[in-house]
């Protein structure tokens, strides 16, 4: 009877284990899966976008083939498309954005991490993050209000008499000063990308042990020595990662270059003069472009940005590794 | 158990009943331009009847792709379609109301409404031709004007839009060059210029370039006090651009002929008439699935003939003439039927 009695719980008990096991194996399954399934919800997304687009552009593909990379007409009445003009002027604005904005966040963020007093660096360091948060739509409004006009009368004539004279590099700056066009953009493009480059370099600059600046300090190195040979290359990953997220976002950016870069369809080698970036065309464009072809173009355009946006990141993804590897050949 | 489900069934009759009576809800889409009017009418259509409109302004495309897809009731655009597109699509086309646009200009020291423009000169300043405002060209129209030796920058929409179409329009009826070269469209191959978007981005380019010229909607003009242009028109003469020179634009369409009402109130016939003008367009489907909702929208537009005309003015709008309602409301009784074929009777 007692035995019996032990037994019975001792089965009761393994059978009681068993289907815990059994239960909790089976939500470790469904956790796994669940987990999968979010995992994959973005690259699945990605697909699925640029299935759409290509499928949506496929009309323009087949029309014009590679012809609508190299071809500069924009004629909707005509049906003649080419991206050259768009593409151009994507490019064009980013690099002015990425030279201004990149030097400046670099100061901003060394300033607020190693040579701001204390009592600064929250304020500072707020406002600039405040600077991130304000909707790109206002970013145009004042562009094309105070900051072109501010442009067209100062700065612009300065830069026209001062660099217009140069061979070549002279091209640049010739047109009359109207404050609207690429270099209007790019300049909104670096303001616009400044805090959130700065602010990851910041960040990154945050986490570099004190132990390490503090021993250079200690053999006697100069501030300046301890930011370019420590600090720097303590923190190249963080930093070129805040400089391709500048660099993503103002090649996406669409109402403030809108707004200031003029929007002509012709290609120009003068910085002064009108363009347009592919964002721009899509934005301008969509609501009215009637007929499939037209639609088609402006879907390759689209389809066109997000290739651009993929090989800059791949090519940043590149360049990342071997840096890292030339790190491994120094230890 | 009974008795309950009596009750029940009852009381989903008696809300039934009421839905029926309550107000209905029209659905459209389309032209930026004519969102304005739109919206008021529906405010005070909504005060008198009860019934509602909803109105996207997605731009015509959108609108023309919308009543394609049925998905509302009613598009509405700038361009009109043309007969074989809209036989495609099963629609009908009709006017709701006339738009005038109006070249602006920003030259130091010429006052509002002095400078004197053709359509030829005007085309040829946008083709990029004529360069400079001291051209002789520009001269010959303005004796006695003073006008600097300024390059002209050329201002344009930047994106497609109904003004643009009726700019182009007007230029490609002036100007044999420019029909054959840009075109005319919502958005075309613009030779010359800067791009602003919207009326506003048009206006404020105008503002700030010195030596500049665009084109905006009349209201857009006279709210920011720009300086607006006298135009040449068909009969040779100068004329300002004001609701009466708009009003004799739009009577002088000769509406009657015009199949599918395809007509671009462009250099009209007329000596007080104001070349630059155009009409927002109604489409909707010929076969309606439901004509009680039908019912609804033409009987909306049928009060925004008669009762929104001084609304529409005071926006700078010009309404339909009377005699192009009586055909409008003719071509309701004749083009647009239920699925069985029957007139949708008007309330």
């Amino acid at each position: 009877m007692r035995s019996y009695g032990v037994r019975g719980s001792k089965i009761f008990t393994e059978r009681f284990l068993a289907q815990r096991i059994q239960k909790l194996r089976w939500i470790d399954v469904l956790f796994k899966s669940v987990t999968l399934f979010f995992a994959l919800l973005v690259p699945g997304t990605l697909i699925a976008i640029v299935y759409a687009l290509y499928i949506g552009a496929l009309p323009a593909i087949q029309k014009f083939g590679w012809n609508f990379l190299r071809s500069s007409s924009w004629d909707p009445v005509a049906s003649q498309f080419g991206a050259l003009v768009p593409i151009y002027g994507t490019i064009v604005t980013s690099a002015i954005a990425l030279a201004v904005a990149v030097p400046i966040s670099f100061g901003i963020a060394l300033f607020l991490t190693e040579i701001s007093p204390l009592f600064l660096r929250t304020p500072l360091g707020t406002a600039i993050e405040l600077l991130a948060g304000i909707p790109s739509i206002i970013y145009g409004m004042w562009g094309l209000f105070v900051f072109a006009p501010f442009l067209a009368k100062n700065f612009q004539p300065w830069m026209h008499a001062q660099l217009g004279e140069l061979p070549l590099l002279g091209n640049l700056f010739q047109g009359p000063p109207m404050g609207i066009g690429m270099l209007t953009a790019g300049l909104i493009l670096a303001i616009m990308i400044i805090p959130f480059i700065s602010s990851v370099m910041r960040d990154t600059f945050l986490i570099i042990p004190v132990m390490l600046k503090e021993s250079a300090y200690g053999l006697g190195a100069t501030q300046w020595e301890v930011i370019w040979r420590v600090v720097l290359p303590f923190s190249k990953q963080g930093v070129a990662g805040g400089i391709m997220l500048g660099l993503a976002r103002a090649l996406g950016e669409t109402m403030a270059v809108t707004f200031v870069i003029g929007n002509a369809h012709d290609l120009s080698v003068s910085l002064f003069s009108p363009g347009s970036t592919i964002s721009s065309t899509l934005a301008n464009e969509f609501t009215e472009a009637v007929g499939d072809l037209y639609t088609a173009s402006l879907i390759e355009l689209g389809l066109i940005l997000f290739l651009i946006t993929f090989i800059i990141l791949a090519l940043a993804k590149l360049l990342l590794l071997r840096l890292k590897k030339r790190e491994g050949a120094f230890q | 158990m009974q008795m309950r489900f009596f009750l029940l069934a009852s009381l989903m009759l008696a809300s039934l009943a009421q839905s029926a009576h309550a107000a209905s809800e029209m659905t459209g889409a389309g032209s930026t331009f004519v969102y304005p009017i739109i919206s008021k009418w529906a405010d005070a259509y909504k005060k008198e009847t009860g019934n509602s409109m909803n109105y996207q302004s997605i731009g015509s495309g959108g609108g023309i792709k919308q009543i394609q897809s049925k998905t509302v009731d009613f598009g509405a655009t700038d361009m009109p379609m043309k007969s074989e597109d809209l036989a495609k699509d099963d629609l009908v086309q009709f006017p709701l109301i006339n738009g005038a646009v109006v070249p602006v200009v920003n030259i130091a020291g010429v006052e509002a409404g002095k400078l004197k423009l053709s359509g030829t000169v005007l085309a040829d300043i946008f083709l990029g031709k004529i360069k400079k405002w001291n051209d002789v060209a520009i001269m010959e129209m303005n004796k006695g004007m003073k006008l600097p030796a300024q390059d002209i920058s050329v201002v344009h929409r930047s994106d497609g839009s109904g003004t643009s179409f009726i700019w182009t329009n007007y230029l490609s009826k002036v100007s044999s060059v420019w029909k054959t070269k840009p075109g005319e469209g919502t958005a075309v191959n613009w030779p010359v210029g800067v791009g602003g978007k919207g009326n506003e981005g048009v206006a404020s380019f105008v503002k700030q370039i010195d030596g500049s010229i665009g084109y905006v909607e009349y209201a857009y003009a006279m709210q920011n006090k720009m300086s607006f242009v006298q135009m040449k028109n068909k009969d040779g003469q100068f004329v300002e651009p004001n609701l009466e020179s708009f009003k004799t634009a739009a009577d002088g369409g000769d509406w009657a002929t015009a199949k599918d009402y395809y007509l671009i109130l462009t250099d009209a016939a007329g000596k007080k008439s104001w070349p630059i003008a155009g009409s927002t367009f109604i489409l909707m489907h010929k076969t309606q699935e439901n004509p009680e909702q039908a019912k609804h929208v033409l009987g909306f537009f049928q009060w925004a003939y008669k009762k929104g005309s001084s609304m529409a003015q005071e926006l700078s709008y010009v309404p339909v003439p009377g005699k192009v309602i009586a055909m409008i409301e003719k071509t309701w009784k004749t083009e647009i039927k239920t699925k069985e074929g029957k007139a949708i009777a008007l309330p």
